[in-house]
């Protein structure tokens, strides 16, 4: 496998990661999907206060080869955004699990944050979208 | 040749296509629609015409036209009878420009592409905004480009847009509003200007753009002093749609504070037609460039350092971002936006304050003289440029029917779009009407008493 997924950390299906942290959770962009991406140059954040939806778009990540939601994997308030982002979008493709983080939100449902994947399900999801 | 040279095929041809396929003959060809439904004996048309009397007859029908060539004319409303020096269709009648598809591959298309940067430049240096597009299709389209933007910057769905907007411009948001389920709130009336009062109790935290048109469809000069204190106060933003041609002798929008600026363009060197096609002006400020829709040029250098143009900030266009792309647009109009470029470059600064001036003079006399008749009434006291209302003593068609007997194209009914406002004209007058055309309307509008 080409792309890395750590331990510790929830996925989704449209390739978002979540890290709980106490009361909030942060959330960015898979390696995989930086990489699919490629050149990332510009990212569109939240603004911190606003109310996001599980599943709805919260940011859009535009690359030099083309535009993507990030869909917010939980539903809350947003409290801090990356503005590092805002002049460094390229942290993304760097350190798509740390510098890059895109933003922390509260969370307000625990249970969407247990139904999403696990490292080995995530593992497995994005071998089988390879395949497709 | 019984008018068989006026078709590319020839009886040969034909025969040679129908063997091919295997069918006998045009009737066998045709035979999968029901022979009832099919007509049949001659069509009784007239003998085919030679050339030179396909010529004469088109010459005589084209005659009948009433148009900017052969009336003296008045009206506006959103299209002009503004001078286009000939320089204009000199260049862009250019076989490299002169095509019905724009090239935009930077490998084949290097003229086109700076053309459109130089477009793009001069309209920001017009406007003092800090980007440009490459054009879109018309007032209307630019200013609901505009609109949407303002909803995509600030994730927002509602626009104001004051009934002093062009009612057509309106049409076109509302049509666009509805299949994206944004909302378009119009403010009223004051004085045929923008009413702030109403404006500052319409306007909330989910509004995302106000819209206010300068000079307004009555022609008024708007007062723009701290409006955009107002709405940036709320954290919307400030769209405004501009008469290119005043900012000869008006503020700039980058001056009262617009954050996004919309326009018609066809005053720049473009003939009215039927009405169109016309040119989109967009522009706004960089902040905004990534909700920007339609396509950018961009001056960069190739692999060996020398200046060249491609396009650029391309990813939110529909053939990459398919639904969720920012507009349905992602072409111009390529040639009108040189046609404004090089009518920009001819007349230079001097030149458009110099229409703008001449403008407003010749505005002005004719205001003067028309509201002095008997029965013809100011609609709005005011600060105007090009465009005022009057109310008529007679009904607007039939003044427009005595005026055109006589070689004159009248103003625009504006009752039909304001039911409030009966029996009004709006009349324009450009910088091309002399004191003598102004005396003979003004001659003509006192037999109408």
């Amino acid at each position: 496998m080409n792309y890395k997924v750590i331990d510790g950390l929830q996925y989704t299906k449209k390739h978002e990661w979540v890290r709980r942290e106490e009361n909030s959770a942060v959330v960015g962009l898979c390696d995989y999907a930086q990489d699919k991406l490629g050149e990332i140059v510009f990212v569109e954040l939240p603004d911190v206060g606003t109310e996001l939806e599980a599943g709805k778009s919260a940011a859009v990540i535009e690359s030099v080869k083309a535009v993507a939601d990030l869909y917010s994997p939980l539903s809350g308030t947003v409290i801090e955004i990356n503005e590092e982002l805002l002049d460094q979008p390229e942290l993304i493709n760097a350190e798509p699990y740390g510098e890059g983080w895109v933003y922390k939100m509260e969370i307000k449902d625990e249970n969407e944050l247990a139904a999403l994947m696990g490292k080995e399900e995530y593992e497995k999801f994005i071998v089988e979208e390879e395949e497709k | 040749m019984g008018g068989k040279h006026y078709l590319p095929l020839t009886e040969e041809d034909r025969n040679e296509m129908l063997s091919v396929i295997g069918a006998g003959s045009v009737d066998d060809l045709f035979a999968d629609i029901p022979a009832d439904l099919r007509f049949k004996g001659n069509l009784e048309l007239e003998p085919a015409m030679s050339e030179l009397e396909v010529l004469k007859h088109l010459q005589q029908m084209a005659d009948k036209n009433r148009h900017f060539q052969n009336c003296i004319s008045f009206m506006g409303a959103g299209i002009y009878d503004h001078y286009i020096p000939s320089l204009v269709s000199h260049v862009t009648g250019r076989s490299e420009f002169y095509t019905a598809y724009t090239p935009y591959q930077p490998e084949v298309s290097q003229g086109t592409l700076q053309t459109i940067f130089e477009y793009q430049t001069m309209i920001c240096q017009l406007t003092g905004m800090d980007v440009a597009n490459a054009s879109m299709y018309d007032g209307g389209t630019a200013l609901t480009e505009g609109a949407i933007m303002g909803c995509g910057a600030t994730r927002r769905s509602r626009v104001l847009v004051s009934r002093s907007v062009s009612p057509f411009y309106r049409a076109v948001m509302r049509n666009y509003f509805n299949s994206r389920g944004l909302i378009m709130d119009e403010i009223p009336l004051r004085d045929g200007c923008t009413d702030r009062e109403a404006l500052l109790n319409m306007i909330d935290e989910n509004v995302a753009a106000v819209a206010l048109q300068q000079p307004n469809f009555f022609g008024m000069v708007e007062n723009m002093n701290g409006l955009a204190n107002i709405i940036h106060e709320r954290k919307a933003l400030f769209l405004v749609s501009v008469d290119p041609i005043s900012l000869g002798l008006l503020q700039t929008p980058a001056e009262y504070g617009a954050d996004i600026v919309a326009g018609e363009g066809q005053c720049l060197g473009i003939p009215a037609s039927f009405g169109g096609p016309a040119l989109g002006i967009l522009a706004a400020r960089e902040k905004y460039v990534r909700q920007m829709p339609g396509r950018i040029a961009g001056e960069t250098v190739d692999s060996e350092g020398n200046r060249g143009f491609a396009l650029t900030l391309q990813t939110r266009e529909q053939h990459i971002r398919r639904e969720k792309a920012a507009s349905n647009i992602c072409s111009n109009e390529a040639l009108l936006a040189l046609a404004a470029s090089v009518y920009l470059s001819a007349m230079g600064p001097q030149g458009v304050r110099e229409v703008a001036e001449q403008c407003l003079q010749k505005t002005s006399y004719a205001r003067e003289k028309i509201t002095a008749i008997n029965g013809f009434e100011l609609v709005f006291p005011g600060i105007y440029f090009k465009e005022f209302a009057v109310k008529l003593p007679v009904s607007p068609e039939d003044a427009n029917l005595h005026l055109l007997k006589k070689n004159i194209l009248g103003g625009v009914d504006i009752s039909q779009f304001y039911p409030e406002l009966d029996q009004t004209m709006l009349f324009a007058v450009t910088e091309k009407r002399t004191r003598e055309e102004i005396d003979i309307l003004v001659g003509e509008l006192e037999e109408l008493k």
